[in-house]
């Protein structure tokens, strides 16, 4: 388990955590989420021990690691720019903290072996990183923070440098790999998509503070606030209310309850249709219908429809 | 994703737009400003007695230590400049910089005309090396002194610091970060600058010429013993000092390019 408590970090005039707290349960896999900026990269940075906090704690595994050096933290840390020792195989990436550690030459040689099978590398033992794609590289990183067998497992964007077919592969094979090993694992992104995708837990971060930390579920049903809701979706704005494009019902024939509204595009984005709207008053929303929807309705630019929200949300 | 293991090529060098004209511009300038005037000087060459006098060799050898103690000095002194010009942030700090430069700005016999007067018989601070060995040490360390600096700057400054901070989370100390991950990918970078170095050093003439008192068997280096068969109207060998000089210079910067690729191999 890990404890963040009252964990205050500057830089200079610029204060990237402003009190954080929060509890990562052992065995979890928890996105730390947020725009950037809002300090999740250096939360992760002091929790490894990368960077010193001005106030505040960090336990790991019920021990107080705030003043033990990020050596003696047993953590493994995966970079977004996948770190690679470039003049080292991949074999020897991964078998660093093996050797550092001194272990016998047998034990390395089998873990190692292990690992590479593990990450699907074991015929490119003898290649150097920059022979590797991205996703390779990226796999090598997990295998080398892997090999120490630490007791959380860290990931700073670890999927941000890869394009997407490769992200989503390597996102449910991680988690995949989460389910096997059961390592406490906290990975950083800024992509909601992906953190709803792989986590347990959300933690949503905004300018150094927590803003909801939550199940990637109740995080879009019950979002705390307007930050979290628009974040973690798109959302259209009615006067105090918030609406989900795909709370949107579109009627051909005013019903009392319902806006009047134009069509002003139509999006295709194979099964579901992005409708993009204006309101007599100019304010634009859209809505997600799906293409039978669409085909029912018989939708066209420029046709007059009428709107209601079937479901919204107000904040106090 | 067992299928896309399979290799990625490795990165291949980018042809140029017109190859021929590119080699064949290259090849002619560098025979006019190079080539040509070596090969005059193999032609002038003769009278190879000139350097198998038991004076000739001694400068020989004196020129080649020196040269490598410097190189060497250099190795260490001009990387730890580096890393502080780098690494850390003072007061000062682009005056320090700046400085690097000056030996390459100062004509080399002004250089030695400094040094004679810090380090000679009226020395300020009571250091007098003249005409001693050392002298040949000091002004071979000044002049050589930007080399090594210069080519690891930009190396540190482009080095990837995650992967410091990828060793220290693997457990290993700040030596061992810098012994495993700095040291081997800044190596090359110091090779390059210990090779100028030392093949500046093999040729100094202006700085050393005067501090060093040029004693035939005690502290005469090869390029001023070459000048004084100039003098004597030896040209003939001269040249062929000049030669052998030249030689063993090529065979240095050869064998560290050599070891230059080895140390890079990761990188093809």
């Amino acid at each position: 388990m890990i404890e963040v408590r009252g964990i205050v970090k500057r830089f200079g005039d610029f204060t990237a955590l402003d009190g954080v707290s929060v509890e990562v349960p052992a065995g979890s896999l928890t996105a730390l989420l947020g725009p950037s900026g809002s300090g999740k990269s250096t939360l992760l940075r002091v929790i490894a021990g990368l960077e010193q906090p001005d106030e505040g704690v960090i336990c790991l595994a019920g021990q107080d690691v705030t003043k033990i050096p990020p050596q003696a933290r047993g953590v493994g840390f995966v970079f977004q720019h996948y770190a690679a020792f470039k003049h080292l195989t991949v074999w020897e990436n991964v078998a660093f903290g093996l050797k550092i550690r001194r272990r016998p030459r047998a034990e390395i040689r089998q873990r190692v072996t292990e690992l590479l099978e593990l990450v699907q590398l074991a015929r490119l033992g003898d290649r150097y990183p920059a022979q590797l794609s991205g996703g390779q590289r990226q796999r090598m990183g997990l295998a080398r923070a892997l090999a120490v067998d630490p007791k959380v497992l860290l990931l700073d964007e670890p999927f941000g440098a890869l394009d997407a077919r490769v992200r989503k592969e390597l996102r449910s094979w991680l988690r995949r790999l989460h389910d096997e090993t059961h390592t406490t694992t906290v990975i950083v992104t800024h992509d909601q998509e992906e953190a709803m995708d792989v986590a347990d837990r959300v933690v949503l971060m905004n300018g150094g503070r927590i803003e909801q930390e939550a199940t990637p579920r109740e995080l879009y049903d019950r979002p705390a606030n307007e930050f979290v809701m628009s974040f973690v979706g798109p959302v259209n704005r009615l006067g105090d209310a918030f609406i989900r494009p795909h709370d949107v019902e579109l009627l051909l024939e005013p019903n009392g309850s319902t806006q009047e509204a134009m069509v002003q595009r139509l999006v295709h984005l194979g099964f579901e249709v992005r409708v993009e709207l204006m309101r007599d008053d100019g304010e634009v929303l859209s809505a997600q219908l799906t293409r039978e929807q669409v085909e029912a309705l018989e939708l066209l630019p420029g046709q007059i429809v009428h709107v209601r929200p079937t479901r919204q949300t107000v904040f106090q | 994703m067992a299928a896309r293991a399979a290799a990625l090529p490795a990165p291949r060098a980018r042809r140029s737009a017109a190859p021929g004209l590119a080699v064949g511009l290259s090849t002619l300038y560098l025979s006019v400003i190079v080539l040509l005037p070596l090969a005059a000087l193999g032609w002038r060459a003769h009278g190879w007695n000139a350097i198998t006098t038991p004076q000739a060799v001694s400068a020989l050898e004196l020129t080649l230590v020196a040269s490598g103690v410097v190189a060497l000095i250099n190795a260490v002194a001009g990387t730890a400049i580096a890393w502080t010009l780098v690494r850390d942030r003072f007061f000062g700090q682009g005056v320090v910089n700046a400085l690097v430069d000056l030996p390459f700005a100062l004509p080399t016999i002004v250089a030695g005309l400094t040094l004679l007067a810090l380090y000679g018989p009226r020395s300020p601070g009571g250091v007098d090396v003249a005409f001693t060995r050392w002298a040949i040490l000091v002004a071979l360390l000044f002049v050589t002194l930007p080399f090594v600096v210069r080519t690891v700057q930009p190396v540190l400054f482009e080095l990837d610091t995650e992967m410091e901070d990828a060793a220290v989370s693997l457990g290993a100390s700040r030596m061992a970060t810098f012994r495993r991950v700095i040291f081997p990918n800044i190596l090359p970078a110091i090779l390059s600058g210990v090779a100028l170095a030392f093949a500046r050093a093999i040729g100094e003439f202006g700085a050393v010429v005067l501090i060093s008192g040029n004693l035939p068997f005690k502290t005469e280096v090869v390029s001023v013993y070459v000048f004084g068969r100039i003098e004597s109207g030896d040209t003939g060998g001269a040249a062929a000092a000049s030669v052998v000089i030249l030689g063993i210079s090529f065979g240095v910067l050869l064998a560290i390019g050599g070891v230059r690729r080895w140390a890079t191999r990761h990188d093809r």
